[in-house]
């Protein structure tokens, strides 16, 4: 057997162990951030002005700062206010508050592009407001969310990495700890390399299913 | 927990110190994304699958796995060594700005195809009608179509990197975060150093972001 | 002017206005409408009459004047024995009596055609899901598409689709029914099939219906009384015997002259 593949089979227990925790922690990152993202993305709509001043204040502090500085913040800064958070709560909080920042932008958008018709005629049935976000405008609107919202699940995948940089024993974290171990540092990192890529393939393949199958029926070209 | 103005004031000037690594990494590593985009932009439409294809997938690759993994890559795996000059150019830095300009070369790549692609094919038709060489058709015709609309995404991928440049932090390079955090752990008092960072972040995006708002009005083009 | 029956009338307009900023659209609508008449709104482009329709739908609000349904205001409501704006509930509740057909159909997209029937009278009129269906499945069958309830809006002709959005408004079963140019988008054979509809509906009840239309032909036959608007004023209110053979104004006789040249 070649020697680097006899590495890599000695090695990969410790880095699957590093691969679970990245996973875990993308996808309670995109958890929040589907939250956020609906919760932002609407209230910046609201009719409500401090709502809606808020969501804008989350929105451009998290867009306008870097995810790293943010996670640093989160788990150095917090403690002082004496809010102790560990390392995997740190990671997710960060990256949904952070690509929740971005989605919401997309939320936004592909709600107002519902046209106009469609809350007409809600309004026209009757209705209630709550029924006509969740019943009629929503739905539609989530098909074009889910191409934007892919990319910025990987954006918060590629992230996940920056949590090895508060010692969380993620994927990137391992890497580090094998190569400093046995300095076989090309072997390492290309298969990390790998493995993420995968996973980025599995989340768009997840989100071009989900497209596939909310569009049926769906002309999007045409008249409604 | 109170703000200690005292501090804040006497770490400001190592900071701003700081800052200029920041800046210098952000406009060297993108003016070598600029260039590297565009030449992966050209390979990937070459007719020859041999080179089209490889040059597709390193814009994939790179696009979907983490900025810190591939830092780490070159740190250790194509580490540029040069004699120190005591300056802000010191190995780490150069390393670190290389492993950022091709990161974002495969984000300018992906914006320079669009550009291409949304310039009309009667325009490549009306140049070889006129019988004009490949180069000439480039320069001549289609790049001065091709640029002035994606000018405004090519800012936001600024803003980008900006925002990554906090990474240096992982391979030693002594920029606004590294720094923020030797003040801080020195001291033990964080929550003054990383706010001035984050906010440092923000007004510069908020800046910028406003500047690409005025680009895209000057960059729309009259009759599109 | 037309004999009124006794008691309220279903609906009525009193000193209506309303602006688009320094656009004045509809500048004083006084009108009453007594229950189960079938009214033709005509009158140019522009003149207000989608306007007219939209505020006693609520989708515009009036910046002027009172609208009533059944006797009670639209948009205010009594407290403390003092008229103040009305609120959500208020105006939920008599917007209840009232559903609209629009130009474009509006169809719900991500809905199949049975649903698109059937999600209203579930979740605002409290139906179960059988009932629902069965009252969905009658209505569909009435506008002749029993066979499409399993389509989505996508994949019907425009004739079908404003089938599907007439059957929607019917299924909730409303007191007075606004019908917005419903023929205005369609290819011209379709056009027929849907005014045979509105003539079936006005046969088949007492509802109240409100038919903005460029079809002279079934102002003058199958409504029972014609109005025409003129620069958001109704100018001429008749029977539409009188105001095709013998209108009162002259702006009324030049637009009818206009229109019914082009659609001879
Ligand atoms: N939402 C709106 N904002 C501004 N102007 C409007 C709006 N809706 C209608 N208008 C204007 O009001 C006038 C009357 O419109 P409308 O009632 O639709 O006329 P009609 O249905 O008789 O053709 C038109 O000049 C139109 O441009
Ligand atoms: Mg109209």
């Amino acid at each position: 057997m070649p020697p680097f593949l006899e590495f890599l089979i000695a090695t990969f227990p410790m880095l699957w162990r590093g691969l679970v925790i990245t996973i875990q922690l993308a996808l309670g990152g995109i958890a929040l951030a589907i939250v956020m993202s609906l919760a932002a993305g609407l209230g910046k709509m609201s009719k409500i002005p401090p709502l809606r001043w808020l969501c804008i204040a989350y929105i451009e502090v998290f867009r306008g700062t870097s995810a790293l500085v943010q996670l640093f913040w989160f788990y150095f800064v917090l403690p002082f206010f004496g809010v102790s958070i560990t390392e995997f709560q740190a990671g997710v909080l960060v990256l949904g508050l952070n690509a929740g920042s971005y989605g919401a932008e997309v939320v936004r958008g592909a709600i107002q592009a519902v046209p106009r018709g469609q809350y007409e005629a809600a309004i026209a049935l009757n209705f209630t407001p709550m029924q006509r976000l969740w019943r009629i405008i929503v739905p539609q609107a989530v098909v074009s969310m889910l191409p934007p919202m892919g990319t910025i699940f990987i954006e918060l995948l590629k992230n996940t990495a920056l949590a090895a940089l508060i010692t969380l024993n993620e994927l990137t974290f391992v890497a580090k700890q094998i190569r400093d171990d046995t300095q076989r540092t090309t072997e390492v990192f290309l298969a990390v390399l790998v493995m993420y890529f995968a996973v980025a393939l599995c989340i768009t393949a997840v989100m071009r299913t989900a497209e596939w199958w909310l569009s049926r029926g769906l002309d999007r070209g045409g008249v409604r | 927990m109170e703000w200690d103005w005292a501090l804040t004031w006497e770490i400001l000037p190592e900071l701003a110190r700081a800052f200029r690594v920041t800046v210098a990494a952000t406009i060297i590593g993108f003016s070598m994304a600029l260039v590297g985009g565009l030449v992966l932009t050209i390979l990937r439409r070459s007719p020859f699958r041999i080179i089209s294809w490889p040059a597709n997938f390193i814009v994939e690759f790179v696009r979907s796995t983490p900025l810190l993994v591939q830092l780490y890559f070159f740190y250790f795996v194509f580490p540029v060594e040069i004699p120190d000059m005591g300056g802000i150019f010191t190995s780490a830095f150069i390393t670190g700005v290389l492993a950022l300009a091709l990161h974002y070369s495969s984000y300018t790549s992906e914006v320079y195809r669009a550009g291409i692609d949304a310039v009309p094919k009667g325009q490549w038709e009306a140049a070889a009608a006129l019988n004009m060489s490949g180069g000439r058709t480039w320069t001549s015709v289609i790049l001065p179509q091709a640029i002035p609309p994606i000018l405004p995404a090519l800012g936001n991928y600024l803003i980008a990197m900006f925002k990554d440049t906090p990474l240096l932090y992982a391979i030693t390079v002594v920029e606004l975060l590294t720094t923020a955090y030797q003040i801080g752990s020195a001291r033990f008092q964080y929550v003054e150093a990383f706010t001035i960072v984050g906010v440092l972040f923000l007004i510069v995006s908020l800046m910028s972001a406003w500047l690409i708002r005025r680009m895209e009005r000057w960059t729309a083009l009259p009759s599109h | 002017m037309l004999e009124q029956e006794a008691g309220p009338p279903i609906i009525r307009f009193r000193g209506l206005e309303k602006s688009f900023g320094d656009l004045h659209v509809l500048r004083g609508i006084d009108l009453d409408i007594p229950e189960g008449q079938c009214v033709s709104i005509i009158g140019a482009s522009g003149s207000g009459k989608s306007t007219l329709l939209r505020v006693l739908m609520t989708l515009e609000h009036p910046t002027g004047g009172r609208v009533e349904v059944e006797g009670e205001s639209l948009y205010t409501m009594k407290r403390n024995g003092e008229e103040v704006p009305a609120n959500r509930a208020h105006i939920r509740r008599i917007r209840r009596k009232i559903c609209m057909v629009f130009q474009h159909f509006n169809l719900f997209p991500h809905m199949k055609v049975l649903r698109n029937v059937t999600e209203a009278p579930i979740h605002v009129l409290g139906l179960s899901r059988e009932e629902a269906n069965q009252r969905g499945r009658s209505y569909l069958e009435m506008v002749g598409l029993s066979d499409k309830v399993d389509a989505y809006p996508a994949q019907l002709s425009g004739g079908q689709k404003q089938r599907v959005a007439i059957a929607r408004a019917l299924a909730m079963q409303p007191k007075i029914m606004l019908f917005d140019e419903i023929t205005s988008a369609l290819d011209p054979e379709l056009v027929g099939g849907i005014l045979d509809l509105l003539r079936e509906i006005k046969q088949q009840g007492d509802m109240t219906m409100l038919i903005v239309t460029h079809e002279m032909k079934f102002a003058r036959d199958s409504s029972d009384r014609v109005l025409f608007v003129d620069e958001g004023v109704i100018l001429e209110d008749s029977d539409p015997q009188q105001m095709f053979t013998n209108p009162e104004h002259e702006r009324t006789r030049r637009f009818l002259d206009t229109v019914l040249s082009e659609q001879a």
